[in-house]
């Protein structure tokens, strides 16, 4: 199930809706992992024959998947650092016109909607999906280092080493939610990581 | 006279104003400049903001709004232009028959309900007639910021196109005429085909124009949010009716050619507003009862407030049927 209904939160958090073919002669679609299925469900023959897609399996194997829509352009990156200089390509080669749709991890959507938003999209112009693993892209308010991938709460910076409480505030302008250090106070009073969505205590 | 602005009940601030210049632009568009009665400097406005003015006709007293377009950056004075529009309720006409050089009126502090969105990378104007207005001011607040920007403007005949000699020869670039007896038609589709990413397109005029702008950009992609439209809307006559102010324990009559928002305040009754053209949403207000039906005019309540008899615009709104109650 590649699925997650985040709990709502405060206003900060981005909310992640269902993609859908809208009107227009350009699509361009970013997904990582299982991404993959919020385009296969879209993909129709007609948005498909206007459509590059860029895809980061990060292990997974639906590009084979992808690429039998017959999309206009597919490319397939290693790393979402990998793919991003054709992403700003095709993006300062657009015009008015181009439909944005991005779906997979937060981290992927947040950093290619940012892309977006330097070439002039509004945040809300950007379809986005979420699929797949519900991992964040952390930054430290401390030191300003970005942790990827980050599942547990709390976790450790792997820059400064501060123990960080995983916040759901929000930068659209780094694309990452905010670590803050959780014993400040009481340096080395750190409650046991859980899962960021795992019921229990809050911290 | 203090320079303090006046807090006169509703609407926004009054500014004490001498009419300086009335210029006759063609047929239908006359342009009124004015100044300040106590010589102070206007509060500074951004393109596309309008201003309520005033119009004491006998015991009739006429609010209408009309967008600034003089330049911002001049704040010695204000300028509007009015086009005479025969069949309306008769706020131009006072403004074309009544209004000279000297004449002694009110505005309001200029209220934006259409302003430039500066983080745009480029600013793309869609006129149609009258709708010229907020776009001269935008285009000289643009162009002291050397801003990146282009006209498309569309007028009936060549006589009728107003400030399209000063436009064209300012800017020969970036205005592009239209003139409808000569069947000169926007490629719109081509247009908004060809534009960068980050542009923002913005029209003002006639309903028909700005549908057709908003449907056309839509179907070929662009974003709703890169729309932005302010439509030329005055309250439209109708059928008298009466009305029950409960607050107030007064009931009215709404003459034919006022909006219920006028026949509130010729009754004595402080109402709020601001734009007096149906998009700013101060003059919400709740219906108590109603036996009748609505005719909605504005663009601030959506379908559904619509749909449910419970609010109305008064600026704009009018009704039909036997009664109405409102909490005002
Ligand atoms: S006064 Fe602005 S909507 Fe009525």
């Amino acid at each position: 199930m590649s699925k997650f209904e985040f709990p709502t939160s405060i206003i900060s958090r981005p909310v992640y809706g269902t993609l859908k073919a809208r009107s227009g002669k350009h699509h361009l679609m970013i997904a990582d992992a299982e991404g993959a299925e919020a385009i296969l469900d879209v993909a129709t023959p007609d948005l498909m024959a206007n459509s590059h897609i860029i895809y980061i399996p990060l292990g997974t194997d639906y590009a084979d998947k992808l690429r039998a829509l017959s999309p206009a352009q597919f490319y397939v990156g290693p790393t979402y650092a990998a793919s991003v200089s054709r992403i700003r390509r095709v993006l300062e080669r657009s015009n008015m016109g181009l439909n944005i749709y991005l779906s997979g991890t937060e981290g992927l959507m947040g950093q290619a909607q940012n892309e977006a938003m330097q070439a002039g999209f509004a945040h809300s112009a950007i379809q986005t999906e979420h699929r797949g693993s519900i991992a964040r892209r952390m930054q430290c308010v401390h030191c300003k280092g970005i942790t990827e991938d980050v599942e547990m709460d709390p976790f450790v910076c792997s820059h400064c080493g501060l123990n960080l409480f995983v916040r759901d505030h929000y930068s659209r302008r780094w694309a990452a939610y905010q670590g803050v250090c959780i014993d400040a106070e009481d340096p080395g009073n750190v409650p046991a990581s859980k899962g960021i969505y795992a019921q229990g205590d809050e911290v | 006279m203090s320079t303090a602005p006046q807090k006169a009940k509703s609407g926004a601030e009054k500014l004490d104003v001498k009419v300086t210049a009335v210029v006759p632009l063609n047929e239908l568009v006359t342009r009124f400049e004015f100044q300040r009665r106590d010589g102070e400097l206007f509060p500074p406005f951004s393109g596309g903001a309008h201003t309520v003015v005033q119009m004491v006709d006998g015991d009739r007293t006429r609010l209408n709004p009309y967008s600034l377009m003089s330049d911002p950056a001049d704040r010695s004075r204000y300028a509007i232009s009015v086009r005479r529009d025969d069949e309306g309720r008769g706020g131009s006409l006072f403004m074309h028959r009544n209004v000279k050089v000297g004449d002694e009126m009110v505005v309001t502090y200029p209220v934006n309900l259409f302003s430039l969105d500066l983080r745009a990378k480029k600013h793309l104007f869609f006129a149609g007639g009258i709708g010229i207005t907020p776009f001269m001011a935008m285009i000289s607040q643009l162009e002291r910021t050397n801003g990146n920007w282009e006209l498309h403007y569309a007028c009936r005949s060549k006589a009728l196109g107003s400030y399209v000699d000063e436009l064209t020869y300012k800017y020969p670039n970036k205005v592009h005429i239209y003139y409808d007896d000569q069947k000169q038609a926007m490629d719109l589709k081509q247009l908004l085909e060809g534009q960068p990413l980050g542009t923002n397109a913005y029209v003002c005029g006639p309903k028909g124009m700005i549908k057709w702008v908003h449907a056309t950009a839509s179907a070929a992609g662009w974003p709703d949010a890169n729309v932005l439209s302010e439509e030329f809307m005055a309250p439209e006559p109708g059928a008298p009716f009466e009305v029950r102010l409960c607050q107030s324990d007064k009931t009215i009559t709404v003459g034919e050619n006022e909006s219920l928002l006028e026949a509130i305040e010729r009754a004595g009754v402080d109402a709020p507003y601001l734009c007096r053209g149906g998009s700013c949403g101060q003059c919400e207000t709740d219906v108590i009862s109603a036996d009748g039906e609505f005719v909605h005019r504005d663009h601030w309540l959506d379908d559904v407030e619509h749909a449910s008899g419970k609010k109305i615009m008064p600026c704009v709104s009018r009704f039909i049927g036997k009664s109405l109650e409102l909490d005002r």
